[in-house]
């Protein structure tokens, strides 16, 4: 099936979070100081006050303080991390290179850009720190770790502690991966309306419409009610939009002050310094192994880079714990707070990060072994949770294995590095194993039947580029028995049913079961309806009841009919709204998405070029609701992946504490023609546990595992390792 | 960035050029900004002048609708489509020229319409995404994407679009390898590449006039 919002997307008519019209629209643009750490001493705003158009020059100085604005890094009650966001405008305190300590506002785009350029600022400079080698010693255990030992961020054991480093046959290597930015398509950007004094709405680029209206909603003082987040197109995110931004409060006090609506889309340089980014992070694994190829223990140390004021965690050593059946295994997790922006999750979070380490120690030392890497991993392979105790509730990695290896051509690849050439390039072939956690949260999703015989079914999910409208609207379809075409599914506006925020691969586990439970108590709604007016339906069950094109039939009774709108008529609505939990099978089972990915690459021997010539990725995620746009989820992971391996990689001048890398002719990610062919592989086997849908998740485990496929096969090809990510040419000639 | 490149102008340019009064719907929010206040008569002139000075006469031709404006020089295509026309179809990615998510048509060229000023095209024709269907009935290559889902968050979809439409029309379709070389400037982060080849081979081998 096509995607529902295929057509807006090809005509331009999808609106996207700086593209409403409004009246009396008003332009912001933001300042950003010139240092990286310490206070403002003066900013002179005159000379822009007085540029045409200018409505407002709004500083620390003069912005109304929201009531309920917590100071930056002051708020422990944040669920996520540890700290509290940036608050902008609050104080005089510089914590990083670009912050924003200004937002103009004209009556046009040009006028408010240019007025920017005429705010001054002094500055009482103070000593940054923003390298994260420099910083390695002054690491600490999170916050949430220390308080609670239970926390996947704590130190973990199994077996004796750092056993490797007895162990026979050992390796102890160090993996770096650098800044790796999001940097979505669309801008970050937002259209603060106050349509009262006390009434919001924002269009926004965010990935929770709700988690959006609850931040701002607190941060005002509002009723949550009072607060309307509208996020229908949102141009990726990559995990870019998990978190309430200071360009989103920029927004909203300027619209508060020139009290018409405001417009603000970021520049590309800021999307570098102020929206998140994946850490830098540095890794080190310690292994051990039998001759034959039984993993004996494993340590897996991390430490990530964060800001002064917020600790971000992520679960970079996650898939370590549970992917091999290790007796002995130790895990540190770490943080180093520099003067930088607070990171946030980007695609396959941690894990890919952890995942980059953990496979190609695993590459590494079937390498010291002489033994094929796929056969080492099955050698290891678990077929219950080793760090949990507990059975899978569906695990189908192996049949993934055999079906890359297969498709790949794993067959040609040589155990000695080198081996395999075409002419000028060599040829190389690698493996890389993705997990991510199987998540499913809460949701509600409501459905009504409208009178020409369509079902509307609404929910505040966001539709960041996956599909959820399509795939939702498919499980309706499916579970009404009606054709795609008469279902609507209304999305990305917190006035809807609720639901969670689009992110860790969470949402067809989540708001798909919703989406299901809602169609079928419309199914029993209707069917109580017409068994109250329609003597043929009092007794019939609802699985009898079927849509025709104006009325409801019933199976086995050819006259039975009950009119829609009759029906809508008689009950005064047929509007149902559910609420689907997760049941308790999470404390019984283990649930994971599995992916491996197979990579052949071709390496120029006097160059050192890298090009990636296929890529095959296969995923146990449980069922697949839509081939087409699952199968495209997994290829733009792939291409995601082959950024991080060969190209991606932020650059900070740490003498000024700025990023050089400002712009995409600088920070390079995938384009067409670094894109080879891409094949896919599903199990497609449902998970008996998760769901009944048998979904498990696609997002992240897209990415996970592909950046060490290529780094892996990139040593089949050359005999080199490259342990620091990005691999650029100038690491292999 | 913003104050990284301090303008060359004296400290003192504005107001001797002339002084500026905002709206009187607008004094409160004045009111909350430091700096001295100035007379409603004086603004009212200065932003006529500020008008003769900024506006200049454009005559172009959009989706084949005659258009005759007043447009700032300094303001480019791409904002003039997206902030003045409401035509936002046409997408900023980067207001580099390095992404194509800007992508349409000059006289039937493609151009990254960040990169020029809306003045330069005075008398000229552009074809936006919206400009591309026939009415209700897509375009091949539109339809061609929908078909070969060339996207994801769609974000980039219109520039593709553009892109591909003249990458066809070029001559430049003839084989994966090629698109993929010509279909370069267009970057989608969502990595839909593979489909988008997908779509314009479609279109390519389909024989219908793009």
């Amino acid at each position: 099936m096509n995607r529902v919002d295929g057509r807006q997307k090809v005509t331009g008519a999808a609106k996207y979070a700086a593209e409403y019209e409004l009246p009396n629209l008003a332009y912001g643009v933001l300042v950003g100081s010139t240092i990286t750490k310490g206070r403002l001493t003066s900013i002179d705003t005159k000379t822009a006050e007085r540029a045409p158009g200018v409505l407002a020059v709004i500083t620390h100085l003069n912005a109304p303080k929201a009531p309920g604005t917590k100071p930056t890094g002051k708020d422990p009650s944040q669920p996520q991390t540890v700290g509290n966001a940036l608050q902008v405008f609050m104080d005089d305190k510089i914590r990083f290179n670009d912050q924003p300590i200004a937002v103009v506002v004209a009556n046009t785009l040009e006028r408010a850009r240019f007025a920017a350029r005429l705010v001054k600022a002094q500055y009482a400079k103070e000593k940054h720190q923003t390298n994260l080698e420099a910083n390695k010693a002054n690491a600490f255990l999170p916050t949430q770790a220390k308080k609670n030992p239970k926390s996947p961020a704590a130190d973990y054991q199994r077996g004796q502690v750092d056993a490797y480093k007895t162990g026979a046959l050992k390796l102890e290597s160090e993996y770096v991966i650098p800044t790796e930015v999001h940097h979505p398509m669309e801008l970050q950007a937002i259209t603060a309306h106050w349509e009262a004094p006390d009434r919001l709405t924002l269009y926004d680029k965010t990935q929770g419409t709700m988690a959006t209206r609850r931040d701002f909603a607190r941060q005002w003082g509002l009723p949550e009610e009072n607060v309307k987040v509208i996020a229908t197109y949102v141009g990726g995110a990559f995990g870019n939009a998990l978190h309430s931004w200071p360009h989103e409060s920029a927004a909203i006090i300027a619209a508060k002050v020139v009290n018409r609506p405001v417009r603000l889309m970021l520049t590309r340089e800021q999307m570098f310094t102020m929206v998140g980014y994946r850490p830098h992070t540095w890794q080190k694994i310690g292994m051990s192994a039998t001759p034959d190829g039984k993993i004996t223990a494993i340590t897996h140390e991390s430490i990530g880079q964060t800001s002064t004021y917020e600790e971000f965690v992520e679960a970079t050593l996650g898939q370590t714990k549970m992917m091999y059946q290790s007796p002995n295994l130790t895990t540190r997790y770490r943080l180093a707070a520099l003067d930088v922006g607070s990171p946030i999750w980007m695609r396959g979070p941690g894990e890919a990060t952890g995942a980059f380490a953990l496979e190609s120690a695993m590459d590494e030392m079937a390498f010291l072994l002489n033994i094929d890497p796929m056969e080492f991993r099955l050698r290891n392979y678990t077929d219950q949770d080793p760090e949990k105790n507990r059975p899978w509730s569906s695990k189908f990695l192996k049949e993934c294995y055999q079906a890359g290896a297969q498709r790949v051509g794993w067959n040609k690849r040589q155990l000695k590095p080198g081996a395999l050439r075409d002419g000028e390039w060599f040829i190389g072939y690698g493996m890389g194993v993705g997990t991510f956690g199987a998540h499913r949260g809460s949701s509600k999703a409501s459905a009504q039947l409208l009178p020409n015989g369509t079902v509307l079914l609404q929910s505040a999910v966001t539709d960041i580029g996956p599909g959820t409208g399509t795939a939702m609207t498919q499980i309706a379809a499916d579970t009404l028995g009606l054709a795609p075409e008469k279902i609507r599914f209304e999305w990305g506006n917190s006035d809807f049913a609720q639901a969670p925020t689009q992110g860790g691969s969470a949402i067809v586990n989540t708001v798909g079961p919703a989406v299901q439970e809602a169609c079928m108590a419309l199914k029993d709604k209707l069917r109580e309806l017409a068994a109250t007016s329609n003597s043929a339906f009092t007794s019939a069950k609802k699985e009898d009841v079927a849509f025709a094109d104006n009325y409801l039939t019933l199976s086995g009774n050819s006259t039975a009919r009950a009119t829609y709108a009759d029906l809508v008529r008689q009950a005064g609505g047929t509007a149902v709204t559910v609420e689907s939990k997760p049941s308790g099978e999470g404390q019984k089972y283990s649930m994971y998405s599995f992916s491996v990915h197979f990579a052949e690459v071709r390496v120029h021997e006097l160059t050192g070029e890298v090009r990636v010539s296929k890529l095959v990725s296969c995923a146990d995620a449980g069922t697949i609701i839509n081939e087409k746009t699952a199968g495209n989820q997994m290829k733009g992971g792939a291409v995601g992946g082959i950024g991080m391996a060969l190209m991606e990689h932020a650059i900070i001048d740490d003498r000024f504490g700025r990023y050089v890398t400002k712009d995409l002719a600088d920070y390079h990610v995938p384009v067409q023609a670094d894109s080879p062919a891409i094949e896919v592989f599903f199990v497609n086997q449902p998970d008996p546990y998760v769901n009944k849908l048998g979904t498990k998740g696609i997002g992240e485990i897209a990415t996970i595992g592909v950046a060490p496929a290529i780094a892996n096969a990139v040593f089949n090809a050359t005999g080199k390792r490259v342990r620091e990510l990005p691999i650029t040419p100038d690491k292999l000639v | 960035m913003a104050t990284n490149h301090e303008p060359d102008v004296p400290a003192n340019h504005n107001e001797n050029r002339r002084t500026f009064l905002k709206q009187s719907s607008l004094l409160t929010a004045l009111a909350l900004v430091p700096g001295p206040v100035v007379s409603a008569a004086e603004a009212k002139l200065d932003e006529r002048v500020a008008e003769a000075i900024e506006q200049i006469p454009l005559s172009l031709k959009v989706n084949g609708k005659k258009l005759k404006l007043k447009v700032e020089p300094r303001t480019t295509l791409l904002d003039l489509l997206r902030e003045n026309l409401n035509l936002t179809g046409t997408k900023k990615g980067c207001d580099y020229g390095q992404c194509g998510a800007c992508t349409v048509h000059v006289d039937g060229q493609r151009v990254n319409s960040c990169l020029s000023f809306a003045v330069m095209h005075e008398g000229q024709e552009i074809t936006t995404i919206e400009g591309l269907a026939d009415g209700d009935k897509l375009h091949p290559m539109q339809e061609a994407f929908v078909k070969h889902d060339g996207f994801q968050c769609g974000y980039c979809t219109p520039g593709q679009i553009m892109s591909a439409v003249a990458c066809v029309r070029e001559g430049h379709a003839g084989s994966e390898g090629e698109i993929r070389e010509y279909m370069s400037g267009n970057i989608c982060r969502c990595g839909a590449y593979t489909n988008i080849v997908a779509a314009i081979q479609d279109v390519k081998s389909g024989g219908q006039k793009v």
